[in-house]
């Protein structure tokens, strides 16, 4: 932090604001010339990560007794295999599905964990390293609503392909316009409004969902961070107690909305293989 | 809260680990499970049928015991009563024998009482005759009276 203390104000602003390619705060609310390379760092470097232990894992797995870490992978994959059995109908499409729902599960309870590290422990250490004191640094991605909406996008892609894969163009074209209410001319142009808010509002609150939990979980962990920086007897117990508190329901949280996200691609993309 | 280019790379990121997940990662993972259930459904049959076979062994057990009890009472049965029949023949035999022996015996007893009996009379009436020859010598020609002796001869045989 600077030399003269920031005022809380600053100080969550500060933290708050993502490092990207300019080095400054983004003005904009959209902006499609600038990337935040700490959302992109952390979410690439934990994916990496996730997957070098899940190859593995893969590598070693054998028809034996399964080691801990083994077991412990073969109950993930179990549970998800399980999920996508009873979510999307089709064995050929699950081959690729059920993956992808492993793959979001475990990379979004990495980056929500990121939640789990002192609120200054990376942005200080990457301040002292970058020699800028003033350097910006958010550990979350998934507190960015870049990298939230971006996956939930990605779903929308995946709904979108089963879509014209299982009921061909035509038939999802046919679709578009005839359901929720039935095939009727005068109807037709409702149920295509209807169609385009369904898959509107179903992505956007999917990315939504978990970015709002991420984003308001690593507020309170900052304000938290503050009643400890007012370097008081009550700030420094109240930090501690309500510091335990926050991480130990957070963890619920992290859990919970990686398994939310996980739950909902899988909906939508089972959705997408049933017809109206 | 601003949207900027790293939704897209986002994006791109999300598939390419979904991709490599799914390429590298959950096939062998899943094949392992297969494997595996595959490995316990055989050996939790194989437990059922080694239960199985070992309880039919025991019922097996317990009826040959049964029979070999049977079998042996029966032999015992028969050999007690093989026996009881050599016993009677044997006793039979040897009441006939004794019976026989005893016949011959008397039989034989009977025979020399009588060729004693004999030797005595034919010792007897030599005796008579030699006394009466004794008696007559002088007065009777024994060519006269060789008939009449004979005759004597003959009555006391």
């Amino acid at each position: 932090m600077a030399t003269e203390a920031p005022t809380a104000g600053e100080y969550i602003v500060h933290h708050l604001t993502h490092f990207n390619s300019t080095g400054h705060a983004q003005k904009a609310v959209i902006d499609w010339s600038i990337l935040n390379l700490d959302t992109l760092f952390f979410s690439i470097a934990l994916g990496v990560i996730t997957l070098f232990f899940l190859i593995r894992a893969a590598n070693k797995a054998t028809a034996g007794v399964p080691g801990r870490f083994q077991a412990a992978v073969e109950i993930l994959v179990e549970m998800v295999a399980d999920q996508a059995k009873g979510i999307v109908h089709s064995a050929e499409s699950r081959k690729f599905v059920a993956p992808v729902a492993l793959t979001v599960f475990l990379w979004i309870f990495v980056m929500n964990s990121m939640d789990f590290l002192p609120v200054d422990l990376l942005p200080r250490i990457w301040a002292t390293v970058s020699g800028n004191e003033h350097a910006y640094l958010r550990v979350v991605p998934t507190a960015d609503l870049n990298g939230t909406l971006g996956m939930s996008i990605g779903v929308l892609l995946l709904c979108l392909y089963y879509n014209v894969k299982i009921k061909g163009m035509s038939g999802w074209v046919h679709e578009l316009f005839t359901a929720p209410f039935g095939s009727h001319p005068l109807l037709y142009p409702i149920n295509f409004l209807m169609q385009m808010i369904e898959f509107l509002a179903k992505t956007i609150s999917h990315g939504m969902r978990l970015f709002g939990n991420m984003y308001a979980g690593e507020l309170i962990f900052m304000l938290i961070a503050l009643l400890g920086g007012t370097a008081t007897v009550f700030g420094f117990v109240g930090h501690i107690i309500a510091g335990s508190i926050w991480a130990v329901f957070h963890i619920l949280i992290v859990a919970l909305q990686a398994f939310i996200f996980m739950m909902l691609t899988l909906v939508y993309i089972g959705q997408a293989h049933e017809s109206h | 809260m601003n949207l900027n280019a790293t939704l897209i790379a986002q994006l791109v990121v999300f598939f390419i680990l979904a991709w490599v997940t799914m390429k590298f990662v959950w096939p062998p993972i899943v094949k392992a499970l297969d494997e595996r259930a595959k490995k316990i459904a055989d050996g939790l049959a194989a437990a059922d049928k080694a239960k199985a076979d070992l309880s039919h062994a025991e019922k097996k057990v317990v009826e040959e015991m049964r029979k070999a009890r049977e079998s042996a009472g029966d032999m015992r049965a028969v050999a007690e009563k093989q026996a009881a029949t050599v016993l009677d023949e044997a006793r039979a035999e040897a009441a006939r024998i004794i019976a026989q022996a005893r016949e011959a015996a008397q039989g034989e007893a009977g025979a020399a009482a009588q060729r004693a009996k004999e030797a005595l009379r034919d010792q007897v009436a030599n005796l008579a005759v030699a006394g009466a020859e004794r008696i007559l010598r002088r007065e009777i020609n024994a060519q006269v009276h060789a008939d009449l002796l004979a005759n004597l001869k003959q009555e006391l045989q």
